[in-house]
């Protein structure tokens, strides 16, 4: 990896830049709550000041912008002679900047279910590949535990990535775009000095406090708990919403329906993403049911998270942001649960 | 200074392959484009059950199209949806497809009131496969147990192309209903085969019902096996298979000789909507043929 130098103005420089050539997403903020505590969303920005780059965390993760919660996978027009099917990637080129740790290293994840993988996605990897993506190093988010899933750093994944060294931005160039896009604006070549505050920040960063959940067991553990009752007590309060799938940042299930127009002369075939813990995810023809209760179908999630993708990809799914967590209106937590299963006491 | 943004047109890129051929499945575009395919016949089985003859419209994409025994297709009925369904027909002879669907919902229901000459989507094939080149120099047990019979019918055909690879050969079927049975007027052929063991056992006899009335496990009571050259294809409801592989497992088969075929409903078929995932495994890619011993350690998987 490149690294280079960049004064704070030169960022705004290069935000301005891309904001008058494609659609530029950042944090955004919308509102505040009761206590006074911001609410940001990845929204798409009109200039550089509407871009809070001091955001916590965001209720949503940005993974609407590569996995929409409903995309047309094709389209069907009919017509006397029959049915014809269209299929278009989307191809219009975008950047998305301030993406913290976590949420880079959740597109990684992304990147290996949907890129790299068996069957890889087309409609995935059009968006992906379309985008550009500027990450920024963050204090860790209150209730968040990417430390535990090795979450809190990147190493790849993004075009830049960008830490604040307080008058200066110290940048990792993750692509030959990357390299570009710094050649444009007034970046320079990384000093001693600079290597030494950005080591400094990365201590600093290091040494905050963070519940810290060891996970690596979880496989084992999970089989362990199999049939343990604290899937019911937790499963027990789940609402079946399905809410965490959509602000998780590495949560890819669908579903597909179809939908025709009023005239009968064309139909839409429709990816929407979906949740696990819907009731209605794992029936089957006739109408049976593989996880008809509640506690069976949030263990499932947990068994994706931890097991399953483990299995798959040698690393967890969760990038340890808790959005689940704090959108849950059951209060249903990772860190709790996690800790939960780790601690039960079987009679 | 130039932009950094250039457009990506993946439908364009030389690392992806033109055509489709869902058989190279780690490197091509377009993965939810489906092959037109034609409605040949309808033939009626059930009151419930039809058999669909299908041939790709396409010249090209129904030569490149080749299956085995036990994978599935995503039909495709555009306006109304999308649905797994295995194939039924024989692996030799892949230009027409041939499927046997229940009515049991929208797309089926669709399906089963479409006519000859209609044109439905197909992509596929899809999924494992029953091994028939290890089970090559054994006997083999097929064992099906109400709508299992139309992914075994495929094992069946592909048994029987090559039958002289194979030693006894026996074939099992059980249902509720004598008014179930799927492939009813098949039977006497199979049966007309030398050397082909075919026993059907319906729980619920009717007047006119002359053969043996109980439980598939019944039909193992009255057979010797070898278990150290057997392989045995088990298809059917869970209940069914847990029983009769246990049944196999005591008369001393290895469970890996033992093949079950699970039933989801997929999504994509690709390992992408997670829909068909049991526990930590995809149906869909790694399944829906799992050796016993597999699906044991599937937690839910029955």
């Amino acid at each position: 990896m490149l690294f280079r130098t960049l004064p704070k103005d030169g960022l705004r420089v290069l935000v301005e830049q891309m904001i008058g050539e494609v659609e530029v997403i950042g944090p955004t903020r919308v509102a505040d709550r009761a206590d006074g505590r911001p609410i940001h969303h990845f929204l798409p920005v009109a200039s550089f000041d509407d871009i809070d780059l001091g955001y916590e965390t965001t209720e949503y993760s940005a993974k609407t912008y590569f996995l929409p919660f409903v995309e047309s996978l094709s389209t069907f027009s009919f017509d006397a002679e029959g049915w014809r099917q269209e299929i278009r990637y989307e191809l219009e080129p975008r950047a998305i900047v301030g993406l913290h740790a976590c949420d880079v290293n959740g597109l990684l994840k992304l990147d290996k279910v949907l890129a790299r993988d068996h069957y890889p996605s087309p409609y995935y990897i059009a968006r992906r590949r379309n985008t550009f993506v500027v990450g920024i190093d963050h204090e860790p988010c209150d209730g968040g535990f990417c430390r535990s899933v090795h979450a809190d750093t990147v190493t790849r994944g993004c075009d830049l990535f960008l830490t604040d060294l307080g008058d200066r931005y110290f940048v990792a160039i993750g692509s030959d775009r990357g390299y570009s896009a710094m050649q444009r604006v007034g970046s320079s070549e990384v000093s001693e000095r600079d290597s030494d505050d950005y080591l400094e920040v990365r201590r600093h960063l290091a040494a905050i406090e963070q519940p810290a959940i060891p996970v690596h067991h979880l496989p084992n553990i999970l089989d362990l708990e199999f049939s343990s009752e604290l899937w019911a007590r937790w499963g027990g309060r789940c609402l079946s919403c399905g809410t965490c799938a959509m602000v998780c940042p590495t949560c890819y299930c669908y579903g597909v329906t179809e939908r025709v127009s009023m005239d009968f002369a064309r139909g839409r075939k429709l990816k929407r993403l979906y949740s696990c813990n819907l009731v209605d995810f794992a029936e089957v023809a006739g109408g049976h049911n593989f996880r008809p209760d509640r506690e069976t179908r949030l263990k499932y999630r947990y068994y994706h998270q931890h097991r399953g993708f483990v299995e798959e990809h040698d690393e967890p799914k969760c990038v340890g942001c808790n959005r689940c967590g704090r959108a849950c209106l059951s209060g249903i937590n990772p860190v709790e649960v996690i800790r939960d299963l780790q601690t039960e006491e079987r009679a | 200074m130039s932009t950094p943004f250039h457009v990506f047109d993946i439908a364009r890129t030389s690392e992806m392959l033109e055509p489709v051929d869902f058989n190279r499945r780690d490197r091509l575009t377009h993965v939810d484009r489906c092959f037109p395919a034609e409605i040949v016949n309808v033939i009626r089985l059930t009151g419930s059950e039809k058999l669909f003859q299908l041939r790709i419209v396409d010249r090209a994409e129904r030569e490149r199209f080749r299956f085995k025994a036990g994978q599935f297709v995503m039909v495709e009925v555009p306006g109304y949806g999308e649905i797994p369904i295995s194939i039924s027909s024989s692996p030799s002879k892949p230009d027409i497809l041939e499927l046997c669907i229940r009515r049991a919902g929208v797309v089926t229901g669709a399906l089963h009131r479409a006519r000859r000459g209609a044109t439905v989507g197909i992509r596929g094939p899809f999924g494992s496969h029953f091994p028939m080149a290890s089970m090559r120099g054994h006997s083999v047990l097929l064992i099906a147990g109400g709508l299992g019979l139309a992914p075994l019918r495929s094992a069946i055909y592909d048994t029987i192309d090559h039958r002289s690879e194979f030693a006894d050969v026996r074939i099992l079927y059980g249902t509720g209903d004598p008014g179930n049975l799927l492939f009813d007027y098949q039977y006497d052929e199979w049966r007309r085969i030398d050397d082909i063991d075919l026993q059907v056992i319906v729980e619920r006899p009717d007047d006119a019902w002359t053969g043996p009335v109980g439980m598939i496990t019944d039909l193992l009571d009255r057979i010797e096996l070898d278990p150290a050259r057997t392989f045995a294809i088990v298809c059917g409801p869970p209940v069914m298979f847990r029983f009769v592989c246990a049944r196999l497992s005591e008369a001393g088969m290895p469970m890996q000789r033992m093949l079950v075929s699970l039933e989801r409903r997929m999504h994509c078929g690709m390992g992408k909507c997670c829909r068909c995932n049991v526990g930590s495994t995809f149906t869909c890619l790694d399944g829906p043929v799992f050796d016993f011993w597999t699906v044991m350690n599937l937690k839910e998987a029955i």
